[in-house]
């Protein structure tokens, strides 16, 4: 069997040509369509997000990578059958109310989608009504809020409230972040988690859904 | 060249304890150091506070005010706020800032008109952040037209044409220079003013990237800037590219910057 490690590497340089050839190849060698998101892209993209935690790559390589492996899922989207459950989870993500402001938003939900989420982006200026109806229409399992405003933060706990309200708090998990957000921030609105960057958004996210690795 | 320090600012973490404990002589410090190193106006921002940056702004003004005869430049989009911050500033204030976002650009209107001030036009339209030069200057000549519709002239109004990471988009350095030169040949008279560090966000050397994208906007007509001027490198770029411009008789303002050790190489 094969371990994928020249698909990975290539989503890791953002090679796309090198990765779509690696994954025509891996199909048509027989492996598993599963194995080769799992093992191939995600693993890649995990990786991404740790170094880009740490400082070790920078945004336009993240970007290129998720572009990368957004160009090889087109070739295993028409393979997957009916009721495969390829998603690690659903995302549902906007920048609050007030808020136009949307690099670092994209960013988280690039990264997430790399790492096999299902995102789905409600975009800028989201007001908490449009957070609890699409709640409501899709069922996500994780709402995540994006300021970078001093002066629009206060539509997080104002968009929780209203969660709370519609009574579906308590189903969803509540991710916040952007630059002026911190950790004791999230803690005094009672949101489940903050993430600092887009790397840490991912393993925010696996945590808060007991999803190892 | 208007240099406005950017310094004084609730969301750095040393500047919010010091506003918390209402510590004068830091804060004093800060505006000090800034002055010293060629500022014009000082940027105060207590945005962070949020219920209480009232309060905070206008102890700001006064205690920078106390220190510094420069003007300041309130940085709010809180009207009451800066109505209050205006009562107490002495001088000209820079107003910071205005946008098309429709509320915005109401509730801030009876301010800037109350009284003579400067007032820094951001180029955010009402429901989307401008990408391109030309949805830029688009934003930009029609917050030009309602404020000199108003009776703002055209030298008192800073156009913020935005600037973006060139880590998402690498046409978003030159979206923002284009702007710059289209509104200054458009609208002589007018100023145009940006924060820098936005430019680097996501990329490593920082600082480098923001120098070199200075030199960049001064040399699109680039008229006013909101930067650390204690950054000795920084300034020594903005002096040596407007005495490479033709805009430092004898070189003096370099060659003083030098002697005075308000510069330094890279």
């Amino acid at each position: 069997m094969s371990d994928f490690k020249a698909l990975s590497e290539a989503v890791i340089k953002g090679d796309i040509k090198t990765a779509i050839a690696e994954t025509q190849s891996a199909l048509d060698a027989g492996s598993n369509v599963r194995d080769i998101l799992d093992k191939g892209l995600v693993t890649a993209m995990d990786e991404m997000g740790e170094r880009f935690s740490k400082g070790l790559i920078f945004v336009p390589q993240m970007l290129r990578s998720a572009k990368t492996v957004k160009e090889c899922m087109k070739l295993l989207e028409p393979l997957f059958q009916e009721g495969d459950v390829i998603s690690k989870g659903k995302v549902l993500i906007g920048t609050v109310k007030g808020d136009l402001h949307d690099i670092g938003k994209n960013l988280v939900s690039m990264m997430m989608e790399g790492a096999g989420f299902t995102v789905t982006d409600l975009g800028v200026d989201v007001p908490p009504e449009k957070f609890v109806h699409k709640s409501q229409e899709i069922e996500p399992d994780i709402v995540a809020m994006s300021a970078l405003l001093s002066t629009t933060m206060p539509a997080m706990p104002l968009t929780i409230e209203a969660l709370q309200k519609a009574g579906i708090r308590d189903k969803v998990k509540v991710m916040i972040g952007g630059a002026p957000v911190t950790e004791r921030y999230a803690q005094e609105i009672k949101a489940d988690s903050y993430a600092s960057d887009a790397g840490s958004a991912v393993s925010k996210a696996k945590k808060l859904l007991g999803i190892r690795g | 060249m208007i240099i406005v320090g950017e310094k004084i600012n609730t969301s750095r973490r040393s500047i919010a304890e010091a506003v918390e404990k209402r510590d004068a002589e830091f804060i004093g410090k800060m505006a000090r150091d800034q002055a010293q190193a060629g500022a014009h106006y000082l940027d105060v921002n207590a945005g962070t506070f949020l219920d209480q940056e009232v309060d905070c702004l206008c102890w700001l003004v006064e205690t920078v005010q106390n220190e510094v005869g420069l003007p300041l430049c309130l940085d709010s989009p809180n009207p009451k706020a800066l109505s209050e911050a205006l009562k107490r500033h002495k001088g000209v204030a820079m107003i910071n800032s205005i946008s098309l976002e429709e509320d915005r650009f109401q509730s801030l209107l009876p301010v800037i008109t109350s009284q003579p001030c400067h007032v820094v036009a951001l180029c955010m339209a009402q429901k989307s952040m401008p990408t391109t030069v030309e949805e830029r200057v688009e934003v930009g000549s029609e917050l030009i037209k309602k404020l000199t519709d108003e009776g703002i002239t055209l030298e008192k109004i800073y156009v913020d044409l935005l600037v973006q990471p060139v880590s998402v988009g690498t046409g978003m350095g030159i979206a923002t220079l284009g702007a710059i030169n289209k509104i200054m040949n458009d609208f002589p008279g007018v100023n145009t003013i940006c924060g820098l560090s936005n430019i680097s966000f996501g990329l490593p050397e920082r600082r480098l990237i923001n120098r070199n994208f200075l030199a960049l906007c001064i040399s699109y007509g680039l008229s006013a800037a909101i930067l650390d001027p204690t950054d000795k490198q920084l300034m020594a770029t903005l002096l040596a590219v407007e005495m490479l411009l033709g805009r430092d008789e004898y070189c003096g303002n370099f060659i003083d910057a030098y002697q005075n050790g308000r510069i330094a190489g890279g």
